[in-house]
């Protein structure tokens, strides 16, 4: 199970943060410096697994950006890593050519793409397709 | 239109803020934002609502608190048009969580939404109720969620299908409510339907029991076939992902099937094939293929049972450790770790690229892989597996170093086959990392040392080759000291040579040279140093050729600035100097250390370290020692500076050895006098204690009386408290000690030695040479007034070596800033040569810091 996703960019500041499991506002800033801090020094040669506190941290960086998976530490770590890469593409394909400017000023979007791929921390939909449908289906309700 | 109402955009406070130049700036938009959008609530207004969530969102996402803007997602969320929704539920799983109170309050929104017609809005909702339901809304809006997974459009179901698992997680007894219409979730086509299915089929079987078996005999068949299908599946673009269909589905069927096979025969065997296809079929030259594999070995791991799938999973992940792609080695180690229990052979078998995987660049997989090699030696491989990872620790990063020489010694003492491989190993090891490991490491390597009755020669000299080359690691140099000290004299004449050995010629004077080199070596700690002092005392009497040159370099420390080498400086100089007679039985071999009582209390020293920090003290039956530790106090340095020896960290081992000697020193309290035995093994405690007052007290009497006086009942609470008390010293622990160190000082006849004089301020204090050339010599006698310890005074004497007379002679004297100096007139000024007259001039000196400086 998925506890926590982040998004950050190099200098630490969150762009997305969605917790499955609940958390302190001061603890969910605290795990936020301990991975930005975690994830932004590590060697670009080491693995993208980290061990974080009983659980531990798949990420990907994507230019400036950071995306962190913090799962259990029995869960499938290449299957994560696959799925930050889905999310990845799905932002991609829904903001045509994504850019750390986009999901500042489309926050919420984020989010709301995020719900569609995944829920209570577990994985929803793995079409991409399917995603960015859902989502022209909804902006049109808007 | 209230004019304090915010009426700026998202987009433009996102760009006002974007454009503070410092976190100061930023804090007074955020404030300013704040102050609208609370002016906007209390307004009720709603026209700016779906925005002013927005931006609360945005602003919480910064970090600033945002509690009163939870109220506003409520009032969204009751609103009835989709988009009001949408925003409030996004701002309910951002803003507040399971804990709060106001969670409360939004079941009953929950509901209704939950049994809306708008099946968008229906959607909204399940996706709130998944991210942060409690268990009391688990409860309450189960029998809807239930219903859902029913519903006819499927992005419903799937979302349906997640919120029952949070809700069975919350509350594991509503489980058996959900387990029908999650087994028909997986006849599903849409594989958003069905993964999502499948994952709460996985959920349900962890959970329950009955829901395990429910599905293992109703869906083991059909999910096999399903994952037969989808293996088989041609491409479809929608779910490919590098030539694979829908990698995740297959990866959480598997999970799936690795749940329903565990412990069950048949339910194992029907799966068989299917694993063995995916194992084979699969591509694995990228991530999400990979990934499949991985999770098939796994679940070919987990399940019954079946050698020829089991040799099929380990090479797969034999092939993973050659794969260039870090991740994936990484999870084959780790894989392999927990397929070393059910197959060691078939992992024996990659232990090449296993120990490869060790020389890793990446710090994460040279870790893994090493804990792995760790489970793999076993008997017949642990000789070249040790040589290789000695081998390798010369070339290793200095970061890894720490793991691996903590994991080689446990290998090596774990398997000590012989005890020459262990001796040559250790020593390899602590010449080259010695400085990595804990003391109790070393401490059990002299034990065995000192066991192996027919190696003192062997390794005596291999420490001595290998001193030759490499004095770096801390630990080495002191091993070496030990032993050479004790086994000096089997060094030189090459006793009980083995037959592997080259013979080598060293004369006394080599091995001196080795203990003065450790002894001076700039590196070397407290320690070590004295260390090297005991064992050039020790081999002043093996090598009676060296022991004025020995003297010589011990006298050099009579004035070090430490107490403890001034003082054992002092001692050993006395006893080389006065007692040779008896200096030979004073410094015998050690007795044999006890193995066994080293490794019970090695055992034993986890649970009972913290109450014997103090543990030196304590268990000294010989109350001289007693006297020591207080002194240190009152001598204002910490413990851990001055004596290492003493500290809890060296103590262990030092406590050893007199948990050995304490029986026999205990026997001797209870005889009426003490044997030359027993003086001997106070001594070998010099390095603790001050072996001063039993080498010079009179053998029966004086011994046995300080045994009575310091008999354990009282000496053994007594330093406890002072050393509790380091920072406050009572008047009553002044007293004591000062009194013993005062008559040994005496026994030992050397001059009045510091430590009584430095804390006590007393009047008796050394002369010392402050200057002396071929033509003057400068004395100065220190004294202390009682009540101005600030205060010292200096009497300095002048003296003429030359052969002419001096006239005019002038002293002249600075002193830093923090001292001040006051120059009495001198008692002449004319220096009749030859030393046959002098001057003395009284000088008085203030220290303004005084009591302030060290701690």
């Amino acid at each position: 199970m998925i506890r926590f996703i982040l998004l950050q960019n190099r200098q630490g500041k969150t762009r997305l943060a969605k917790y499955y499991v609940p958390l302190e506002d001061s603890e969910k800033h605290k795990v936020e410096y301990e991975v930005h801090r975690l994830v932004v020094n590590r060697d670009p040669k080491y693995t993208n697994f980290v061990e974080f506190r009983t659980h531990k941290v798949i990420y990907r960086r994507y230019a400036g950006l950071f995306f962190s998976l913090c799962v259990d530490i029995t869960d499938n770590e290449l299957a994560y890593l696959e799925c930050i890469h889905l999310f990845v593409e799905i932002l991609d394909h829904f903001f045509s050519n994504v850019c750390e400017l986009d999901l500042v000023f489309n926050f919420h979007k984020v989010y709301l793409i995020l719900d569609e791929f995944i829920l209570a921390g577990e994985l929803q939909e793995t079409s991409k397709k399917a995603i960015i449908e859902r989502m022209g289906e909804l902006e049109k309700l808007e | 239109m209230n004019p304090f109402s915010s009426s700026t955009r998202l987009r433009d406070m996102i760009r006002a803020i974007r454009a503070c130049k410092t976190a100061a700036e930023e804090r007074t938009v955020v404030r300013k934002e704040c102050a609208a959008i609370r002016a906007s609530i209390d307004e009720n207004d709603q026209h700016y609502r779906h925005r002013n969530m927005s931006k609360l969102m945005f602003i919480h996402m910064l970090g600033y608190p945002t509690h009163f803007g939870q109220m506003e997602c409520l009032k969204l969320i009751s609103s009835p048009g989709f988009p009001e929704k949408r925003i409030g539920y996004l701002g309910l799983m951002l803003l507040v969580d399971e804990r709060q109170e106001v969670l409360m309050l939004v079941t009953n929104s929950l509901k209704q939404d939950l049994n809306h017609t708008n099946q968008y809005i229906v959607g909204l909702a399940l996706c709130a109720l998944g991210n942060i339901c409690s268990a009391e809304m688990a409860r309450d809006l189960a029998p809807e969620v239930e219903r859902l997974l029913q519903f006819r459009d499927p992005n419903i179901r799937k979302k349906a299908a997640l919120c029952s698992i949070r809700i069975i997680k919350k509350v594991p007894d509503l489980a058996e409510n959900f387990v029908n219409p999650a087994t028909g979730l997986l006849r599903e086509k849409h594989h958003g339907v069905l993964i999502t299915g499948v994952q709460l089929c996985t959920e349900l079987c962890k959970i329950s029991s009955e829901a395990l078996e429910h599905i293992r005999k109703k869906c083991t068949e059909g999910l096999v076939r399903t994952l037969k299908d989808l293996a088989n599946s041609s491409y479809s673009p929608e779910y490919d992902i590098a030539g694979i269909t829908d990698p995740f589905l297959h990866i959480k069927l598997l999970r799936l099937l690795r749940e329903l096979g565990e412990g069950d025969a048949d339910a194992s065997d029907s799966m068989n094939d299917i694993l063995a296809q995916v194992a084979t079929k699969t591509e694995s030259n990228k991530v999400a293929g990979n990934a499949i594999l991985y999770e098939c070995v796994q679940t070919i791991m987990s399940i019954e049972d079946n050698g020829g799938l089991r040799v099929l999973a380990i090479n797969i992940l034999g092939r993973f450790l050659s794969n260039r792609d870090n991740n994936t080695r990484y999870v084959a180690l780790n894989m392999l770790m927990k397929a070393v229990s059910a197959d060691t052979q078939a992992v024996q078998r990659h232990r090449a690229t296993i120990l490869e995987c060790v020389k890793d660049s990446d710090a994460s997989i040279r870790k893994r892989a090493l804990e792995l090699i760790y489970v793999l030696v076993n008997e017949t491989n642990v000789k070249p597996l040790t040589k290789e990872l000695v081998d390798y620790l010369e070339v290793s990063d200095q970061d890894f170093r720490e793991d691996l020489t903590t994991k080689i010694c446990s290998i090596v003492s774990k398997f000590s086959l012989e005890k020459i491989w262990y001796i040559d190993q250790m020593v390899k090891v602590l010449s080259k990392a010695g400085n990595f490991l804990k003391d109790e490491v070393w401490h059990a390597l002299i034990v065995v040392i000192s066991n192996a009755s027919k190696l003192h020669g062997y390794t005596v000299r291999a420490l001595y080759k290998a001193f030759q080359t490499s004095t770096e690691q801390e630990t080495f140099v002191r091993v070496a000291m030990w032993c050479l000290g004790e086994y000096g004299d089997l060094l030189i004449n090459n006793v009980e040579m083995l037959d592997i050995e080259d013979p080598i010629t060293v004369t006394e004077s080599d091995a001196v040279d080795v203990v003065e080199h450790a002894l001076k070596r700039h590196a070397s700690d407290l320690t070590t140093k004295e260390m090297a002092l005991v064992a050039l005392l020790k081999l002043s009497s093996r090598f009676p050729s060296c022991t004025e040159r020995i003297r010589e370099i011990i006298v050099q420390y009579k004035g070090n600035l430490v107490l403890e080498l001034q003082q054992r400086s002092i001692e050993f100089n006395s006893i080389i100097a006065k007692h040779q007679n008896i200096s030979s039985t004073l410094v015998e071999r050690m007795p044999v250390l006890d193995e066994e009582t080293f490794n019970a209390r090695r055992a034993g020293s986890l649970t009972d370290a913290a109450s014997t920090p103090t543990g030196p003290s304590v268990s000294l039956p010989n109350g001289v020692v007693k006297s020591v530790a207080p002194l240190l106090d009152l001598l204002d340095l910490s413990a851990d500076d001055t004596t290492p020896a003493h500290s809890s960290s060296g103590g262990d081992f030092l406590q050893d050895l007199l948990g050995v000697d304490q029986s026999v020193v205990s026997q001797q309290s209870g005889a009426t006098h003490t044997s030359k035995n027993g003086t001997d093994v106070l001594l070998d405690l010099l390095s603790i204690g001050s072996p001063s007052a039993p080498i010079e007290s009179p053998p029966a009497q004086s011994n046995s009386s300080i045994i009575n006086m310091l008999s354990p009942s009282t000496s053994k609470r007594e330093p406890i408290s002072s050393l509790d008390d380091l920072s406050s010293v009572s008047l009553s622990s002044r007293a004591s000690p000062t009194a013993g160190a005062a008559s040994m000082t005496d026994l030992l006849d050397v001059f009045a030695s510091g430590p009584s004089t430095i804390e006590n301020n007393g009047p008796v204090n050394p002369s010392i040479t402050a200057f002396e050339s071929s033509s003057l010599r400068l004395t100065f006698n220190l004294s202390k007034q009682p009540g101005t310890p600030q205060t010292t005074n200096i009497q300095a004497t002048f003296m003429n070596l030359s052969s002419n007379a001096y006239t005019d002679f002038v002293f002249q004297a600075a002193v830093p800033k923090f001292l001040q100096l006051l120059l009495d007139p001198a008692s002449g000024n004319t220096l009749p040569a030859n030393g046959k007259g002098s001057i003395t001039q009284n000088l008085r000196v203030t220290n303004s810091q005084h009591g302030k400086g060290r701690n």
